[in-house]
């Protein structure tokens, strides 16, 4: 038992230090460091960086272009990706479609997908959540009816991030409505989005910002080779696909950066005549986090060692420990960043006074995308399997009550 | 990084667990409390009979050469049962002062003794008014001939009652809280002049005060370097903050497991209390401060042999408050679903939700190691 990076970890973290370091382009960097979300084109041009490199397609085996890394390693990679702060690579591209395409996918599929999602080529999005079906997912009522070589699908997803950035989305639909289950009547389906009959609209979220979407079906004609699995098998994929999530689903490095960033500015800001920094309650609110932070990373790291261990590739169910304690350090680390920037962070209009002025105000520019972030990641503790439902995913696997 | 136990550490786990789970059950234990001493000098028998009270020591010593893996292991058997025997205060804490500071002819003549069952230690440092301020030491240590008096007191001295050998912190130069000029000292119980309140604590260890009036020391029988004995204090205390980190775990485990099983067997309005979410998801709170407390008590664990001291000191602080906190939130809420029974001394839910409280309360409680952190933000 050792808690301490092997000297192979820390060559290899510094190794991808040092490749962030001389590869992230400087404007993505400089606007990442004042805590924009990163621009479509950012997200592409450093996904495809990192894919030239061998590490874009971080999980995935070394057949299908991924780098063959230990769990270990893949957690260094995403922690230095996310404290650099870069981009994050797209999720829907390398921890969801990715690995389902190489579990389940036909070699027609995987030819056809694998590596153009790895490199960005299609952008994919996630087509799960209903109005209707939330938390409660496998009451979805999106349907899919066979007819000839296709199915047209007919329905509404919601929250679909990113929908109107994306090339394909992969979406859950009902194909057999009268079956036994309600689980045992869904599959899973790889949809073009400019096949005719979609239709995206926009949700304006708290943040001011155009992330999520609404995607309307009307009779979209899919063809059957398109279907991931066997029909109304899609509910495995399903779970694969969540379990999948959830390993990375923590973003430490994100909260450390968050952290790191508020620690600079409290350096700069003054609270009672005296920076912000040598505030004892500022301080001690810093100290909870980073104590709180410590705890997570060893058990990010506990979850992801015992992952590697096991065989059946099935999900840790403590990984719903991680998305829960790592969503709410998330909100309490940009909820800091917003106090930090304090009465500056309120205006909506410091992001458009930064863009207008002729010279640039970084500190206004910083403050109000720090509320920005503040107000989105309200979401983290919702998407992804709320924190409630990640509660009774332990309250059935770990406490079998 | 790597979370694997070897088979040895596997082997001395698994032979704990299962004297544990023989001898100390929570009847056998309450007949231990009965006893003179407060513990049981068979059980005694049977760790050292195991090695357990020569795990740290050099096998030179007597000793099997363990580390802090070990130590955390067997502290997290003790955790479940609550043991109420001097390990931590002999082994641990007295001990590591003997292993770190002492020549080796002290370290000859105590440690072989410990390690075969016939020496208890003990390690008296705190004072009353210090509080949880490590380097308030007002006891002093005057020169005399060739060697030294010692005159003041001890507080809350863990099994200061039964030790055979005490480990006594004393001022022999500078002012109340200066850092230097504090001296450690191997003091017989029995040495003229040295006195001995012992107490029950609240989790029912024991401890003890001690009052010092003009108490000779032999030269030889000073532990360390003469005024360099505050880094010798703090190892052994994050030492001690390590191993009970891993009881904290242990009691914490069990407290949760008795509440789980609870909430399947109480039934109220007709089915039992577990199928109500909002105690369902209060287990889920519990289990999951349970795992993060096991990765502090983890952190503790590898730190202590970290040779650099700010940062060893760093991750004990965050140890501490971060396993401190789990345990108090896993109390609290065993005592909270158990409802009224949960409020009884002859269940067991309160005397782990009791030793988990002044394990928190040891060697500086959240509030001093959340404030040290702080100190270091700025």
């Amino acid at each position: 038992m050792d808690l301490r990076f092997t000297p192979e970890e820390i060559a290899f973290r510094d190794e991808v230090r040092a490749f962030i370091r001389d590869n992230l382009p400087s404007d993505i960097r400089e606007r990442m460091r004042l805590g924009h979300s990163p621009h479509k084109e950012d997200t592409v041009r450093w996904q495809r960086i990192l894919n030239k490199k061998g590490w874009a397609a971080h999980n995935w085996p070394k057949e299908w272009g991924g780098p063959g890394w230990t769990p270990i390693q893949r957690m260094i990679f995403l922690n230095e990706n996310q404290q650099a702060p870069a981009p994050e690579v797209l999720g829907f591209n390398i921890t969801m479609i990715g690995p389902v395409l190489i579990q389940f996918g036909t070699s027609a599929q995987q030819q056809r997908f694998l590596a153009r999602a790895a490199n960005l080529d299609d952008w994919w999005c996630q087509g799960f959540s209903e109005p209707g079906a939330g938390s409660d997912l496998a009451s979805l009522k999106t349907a899919a009816k066979r007819v000839n070589g296709h199915y047209v699908v007919n329905g509404q997803k919601i929250w679909t991030s990113t929908a109107h950035n994306a090339d394909w989305c992969f979406v859950l639909v009902r194909t057999n409505p009268n079956a036994a289950k309600r689980q045992e009547g869904i599959s899973f389906l790889l949809v073009d989005m400019k096949t005719p009959g979609i239709t995206v609209r926009p949700i304006i979220s708290i943040d001011g910002s155009h992330h999520l979407n609404e995607v309307f079906f009307d009779d979209v004609k899919v063809p059957v080779e398109m279907r991931i699995h066997e029909e109304n098998r899609g509910w495995d994929v399903a779970k694969y696909l969540l379990g999948n999530e959830r390993t990375g689903i923590a973003r430490l490095g994100k909260s450390q950066e968050r952290v790191a960033a508020a620690k600079e500015h409290a350096g700069e800001v003054r609270f009672n005549g005296r920076p912000l920094i040598e505030d004892a309650a500022f301080c001690q609110r810093v100290a909870q986090l980073e104590v709180d932070m410590k705890a997570l990373e060893i058990t990010q790291y506990r979850v992801v060692s015992a992952y590697a261990k096991q065989r059946d590739g099935r999900p840790d169910p403590l990984s719903s420990v991680l998305k829960v304690k790592g969503t709410e350090l998330l909100q309490a680390s940009t909820e800091l960043c917003m106090d930090v920037a304090g009465p500056l962070a309120m205006p909506v209009w410091a992001r458009e006074l930064s863009a207008l002025a002729n010279e640039p105000d970084p500190e206004a520019e910083w403050s109000a995308e720090a509320t920005g972030s503040y107000l989105f990641l309200r979401a983290a503790s919702i998407y992804g399997g709320t924190n409630e439902i990640q509660k009774n995913i332990l309250t059935k696997a770990v406490l079998r009550l | 990084m790597d979370f694997d136990l070897t088979e040895e550490q596997r082997l001395l786990q698994d032979s704990v667990t299962r004297l544990m789970a023989d001898r100390y059950t929570f009847d056998a234990r309450k007949g231990f409390l009965k006893q003179p001493q407060g513990w049981s000098a068979e059980l005694w028998g049977r760790y050292a009979e195991l090695g357990l009270l020569g795990l740290p020591f050099a096998e030179e010593y007597g000793g099997f050469g363990g580390g802090p893996v070990e130590i955390m292991l067997v502290m997290q058997e003790f955790g479940r049962a609550l043991a109420l025997e001097p390990f931590l205060a002999t082994v641990v804490l007295a001990g590591t002062a003997v292993r770190l500071a002492g020549l080796p002819a002290q370290q000859a003549s105590i440690l072989p003794a410990v390690a075969d069952g016939t020496m208890k230690l003990a390690f008296a440092h705190g004072e009353r008014q210090a509080r949880y301020d490590v380097a308030d030491v007002l006891t002093t240590a005057r020169r005399n001939g060739g060697g030294w008096v010692l005159d003041g007191a001890k507080s809350g001295v863990l099994h200061g009652d039964c030790a055979d050998k005490l480990v006594v912190s004393a001022r022999s130069a500078g002012e109340r809280d200066a850092a230097a000029g504090i001296t450690l000292f191997l003091v017989d119980a029995a040495a003229p002049g040295l006195a001995r309140r012992g107490y029950a604590m609240r989790d029912e260890t024991r401890a003890a005060d001690i009052s010092l009036t003009g108490v000779h020391v032999a030269d030889a029988d000073v532990l360390g370097e003469v005024g360099d004995g505050l880094p010798v204090i703090e190892r052994v205390m994050e030492t001690g903050i390590a191993a009970m980190g891993a009881e904290a775990v242990g009691a914490m485990e069990t407290m949760h497991a008795m509440t789980l099983e609870y909430s399947r067997t109480r039934e109220q309005f007709g089915r039992p209390i577990g199928q109500n979410q909002v105690v369902q998801h209060r287990l889920a709170d519990m289990l999951m401060s349970l795992e993060q407390g096991r990765s502090m008590s983890m952190l503790a664990t590898m730190s202590v042999d970290e040779p650099n001291a700010a940062e060893r000191a760093r991750n004990i602080s965050m140890a501490k408050v971060g396993y401190g906190q789990a345990a108090r939130f896993v109390s609290q809420q065993a005592i909270q679903l158990h409802g009224g029974i949960g409020m009884t001394e002859e269940l067991a839910v309160g005397h782990y939700f009791r030793r988990c409280m002044v394990i928190e309360h040891t060697f500086g409680d959240t509030a001093v190691h959340l404030g040290r952190l702080a100190a270091q933000v700025g």
